[in-house]
């Protein structure tokens, strides 16, 4: 395995990150923003990005800007806001193709570096207020994109499930917003939480490909004046105990029920336990060999999926399974006995083994993508604890049976949401 | 082995043909972590009408029979097969098209291991009437799933808008009826007709040992035996130029409203010899114009017809081809109406030379990108080959490609009588 360096040079005002690596034909270049998330300001920073794209001084319309981007070769650019813990996040990024394909170009990469630096710091503005006619048009796209969550139904059991389970906590704070604040926000209010962005925000610059390190560095340096006084101090993790657990109900039409479980781990990325939180989520549901798979589909064909996944930095996990509407009793016992084996130390050797390979191969697949890259490195920022790779396979290698045993009693249930068909599924036979 | 070198991004790959007919390319990248095997037959969801082996009568068996065959390969006498890549650490999948199937793994370490594996347990099915019947239940509930989800209705509508006979109109999973009828004997009737090797490719890329690799392949090949087969026959039924049905409206309970513009191409547009440069240009044609760069995105916009963005759909095969352009949107006939026109306007308004030029550049990095990632390289060249069609010809084809070519294209490309029109409305509307 080779050891990637996330090469770090510290300014007053941003810290920029330099990953060389030979694995891809293009360059990413991203901007992180972060800032911890407060429920008054999200609606507004959730619209920041709809907003600077669509058109910035020297491209003032959307069109503009993408022709700007076919120009660079294609240059694939995304704007988008999400949560890290609590904390919101906005992040450009750019991946343009490197130079060293294209005969006769030898300044795409410079050249990408003043667009990301143009579309960043100089949006369409008159004065002190953004185009009004842009601001409108874009909380009309925001406002259709937060309705339109209803049709995806995995991903509205998810938001569901964190609302309730962290109502009080500022994890449940959505990232993209909420539809009673869009009538208020006003192009000039919106300009100015722009600007406490742009100069306040902690930020990050990640710059991954085939490089140079020095001569990247004095590129970006050359381009990036921002005038920046960044003050703020990001969330850190705060994790809470589960209460009494939670029941929901919720009921729509639809066939396939959805049955989402929240829990409380009490670890987040820093803690000393992470490896083996990662291993027991593999056995737990991870994987297509967990034991949530080949329970809950495999030997009850109850499901088409079942699954846990992680967070981070406020230590949550979460379970996910798609079922027919009147298997809840039975998908939701056999969810939780799961849990009780592993507590039980009901653990293969077979399995322990498998898993920790399985988990070191995620980790080895998401470094071979330029984004996985750079959200892996940014793990570390949030969750304030720097690993190298080669690091975290090796603490990943050395979790035993009993550390794992030791997570899952530290794992427990909080909320149990369920979405089902509104006629019991009984039409549906 | 043949060395086939693609200059353009300075790597080369390896092709030979067995003796037993199976295409093997081996493609090393040692910057790389993982290594990416597929092991890939011409058999989708359209092959549903053939001679099976050693028979020189038709037959037809039930709709999504393909999808169900590659949910039972996974299962053996003694267990799961995914088992044997999870104790390895790697992950394993397979998925079904309208003209492949496909058995993929993506793995960091043992990489020898799984590709044998791979090879054995495609090469040696076991289906009873048991494991057959206790399917059954998994692949409803993913059909269910897929009734739930909008876009995929949205695509299959559009899609059986346009096709009256032709099977690419049957969605790929089948129904919960068609499956239902399933039988063990029918699932040999498939393996033994399109599991041939003479009909299947094995690509391998990543970080691995060519010499090594090749060998293996060999003595696993070497130990099999295999009839030798004639050609396939396949019928698709007659399908006339025209589209089955102009209009579509299909309701479901969705808050957001979606449509689909789909055309349908003519036969003599996908013979072997045009079909790679007509799917690149049409592949620019559809950015040209309906990007965000492109000529029409911003009037769908600014008109209110479209929420986000639009989506592409281009999919050429020698039994059929279509393009299709989707949105959601709060006006689905308003943008259903507006798009065809747009399409019947395209005639009228050639296109200027910088934006040709433009969308070149912006071709050409795409290419480039595709090459990061190594499941997309080995589709792509697998892809092809079953067509008759050496994928590295792309650049090639590019580069030579003139203004005069793509106005020819676009003067030949759309008719009205080949347009359809599917929308998704909510219910009560």
């Amino acid at each position: 395995m080779q050891t990637l360096i996330d090469h770090q040079v510290e300014y007053h005002d941003y810290l920029l990150h330099l990953i060389p690596t030979k694995k891809f034909k293009t360059n990413t270049i991203s901007l992180k923003f972060s800032s911890p998330i407060e429920r008054e300001s999200v609606t507004e920073r959730a619209l920041i990005p709809f907003v600077l794209q669509k058109g910035s001084t020297k491209y003032p319309s959307e069109r503009e800007l993408r022709l700007k981007l076919d120009d660079l070769y294609g240059a694939k650019f995304s704007i988008n806001s999400s949560k890290k813990g609590e904390n919101h996040v906005i992040t450009f990024t750019l991946d343009i193709p490197n130079e060293k394909f294209i005969q006769g170009e030898d300044e795409l990469f410079q050249k990408g570096i003043e667009f990301l630096h143009e579309v960043a710091t100089n949006p369409k503005h008159d004065g002190e207020s953004f185009d009004p006619e842009i601001v409108n048009k874009e909380k009309e796209t925001l406002e259709n994109k937060i309705k339109s969550i209803i049709d995806e139904k995995m991903q509205y059991a998810n938001m569901r499930l964190i609302d309730e389970m962290c109502k009080d906590e500022k994890f449940g704070i959505r990232s993209h917003g909420y539809l009673e604040d869009l009538d208020s926000i006003d192009p000039k209010a919106l300009y100015r939480r722009y600007q406490q962005m742009v100069k306040q925000d902690r930020l990050d610059i990640y710059i991954v490909g085939d490089i140079d390190d020095e001569k990247t560095k004095s590129i970006v340096e050359s381009i990036f004046h921002m005038d920046r006084q960044p003050f703020v101090e990001l969330n850190g993790p705060n994790v809470k105990e589960a209460p009494e657990v939670k029941d929901l109900t919720e009921k729509q039409k639809i066939q396939q029920a959805k049955l989402h479980l929240g829990y409380r781990t009490g670890i987040a990325y820093s803690d000393e336990r992470y490896p083996a939180l990662q291993v027991f989520n593999g056995i737990f549901g991870g994987f297509p060999h967990s034991k949530l798979f080949i329970n809950v589909r495999e030997k009850h064909s109850l499901a088409y999926y079942a699954a846990s996944r992680f967070e981070s930095h406020k230590g949550l996990l979460f379970v996910f399974s798609g079922i027919a509407p009147e298997k809840y009793d039975q998908a939701k016992k056999i969810i939780m006995q799961q849990h009780e084996h592993i507590k039980n130390g009901e653990i293969t050797e077979q399995e322990l083994e498998q898993t920790k390979k399985a988990v070191i191969h995620q980790l080895k697949e998401t470094i071979d993508r330029s984004r996985g890259i750079i959200e892996w490195y940014y793990q570390q920022v949030i969750g304030g604890k720097e690993y190298t790779n080669q690091e975290m396979v090796e603490q990943i290698e050395a979790v035993t049976k009993d550390d794992v045993i030791a997570v899952a009693n530290q794992v427990h249930l909080d909320t149990v949401y369920f979405l089902t068909a509104e006629d019991g599924g009984v039409a549906n036979e | 082995m043949n060395k086939l070198t693609i200059p353009r991004v300075n790597e080369h790959m390896y092709h030979e043909q067995l003796d037993n007919g199976l295409d093997v390319f081996l493609y090393p990248k040692e910057e790389v972590e993982k290594t990416f095997a597929i092991f890939s037959t011409k058999y989708g969801s359209i092959d549903q009408t053939f001679t099976p082996l050693n028979s020189s009568e038709m037959t037809t068996v039930p709709d999504g029979i393909a999808h169900f065959l590659e949910h039972k390969m996974f299962e053996k006498e003694d267990g799961d097969v995914f088992q044997h890549f999870s104790e390895r650490g790697a992950s394993a999948n397979a998925f079904t098209s309208f003209t492949q199937t496909a058995y993929l793994f993506s793995s960091t370490s043992e990489v020898k291991e799984n590709v044998e594996t791979l090879l054995d347990f495609v090469q040696d099915p076991y289906f009873t009437e048991e494991t057959v019947e206790k399917e059954k239940g998994i692949i409803e509930q993913e059909i269910k799933m897929y009734d739930d989800q909008a876009d995929w209705r949205l695509f299959f509508g559009t899609i059986g808008s346009m096709f009256e006979n032709h099977p690419v109109r049957v969605d790929i999973a089948g129904t919960v009826d068609s499956i239902y009828s399933i039988t063990h004997e029918d699932l040999y009737t498939c393996y033994e007709t399109f599991y041939h090797p003479s009909n299947m490719q094995l690509f391998v890329i990543g970080n691995f040992d060519l010499e090594e690799m090749r060998k293996l392949i060999h003595d696993n090949q070497d130990k099999k035996s295999f009839k030798a087969q004639s050609e396939i026959k396949r019928e698709f039924g007659s399908e006339k130029e025209q589209v089955y049905q102009k209009e579509e409206i299909i309701h479901m309970p969705v808050n957001t409203p979606k449509c689909m513009v789909g055309i349908k191409e003519k036969p003599d547009h996908l013979q072997r010899d045009v079909l790679l440069k007509n799917d690149l240009v049409r592949d620019m044609l559809l950015d040209l114009y309906f990007s965000k760069s492109g000529y029409y995105y911003e009037e769908l916009y600014q008109e209110g017809l479209v929420i986000e963005s639009l989506r592409l759909e281009l999919v050429l095969e020698d039994s059929f081809g279509f393009s299709a352009i989707g949105a959601s949107t709060m006006k689905p006939k308003g943008f259903g109406q507006k798009v065809k026109e747009m399409l019947l306007n395209m005639k009228e308004s050639p296109i200027e030379q910088t934006d040709f030029d433009r969308a070149k550049k912006k071709k050409y990095g795409e290419l480039l990108r595709e090459f990061n990632n190594l499941e997309g390289t080995a589709n792509n060249f697998i892809q092809y080959h079953q067509q008759g069609i050496d994928y590295r010809d792309i650049f090639e084809v590019l580069e030579n490609l003139t203004l005069d070519d793509v106005n020819q294209i676009v003067s030949e490309w759309i008719d009205e009588d080949r347009i359809s029109v599917c929308m998704i409305v909510p219910e009560g509307e």
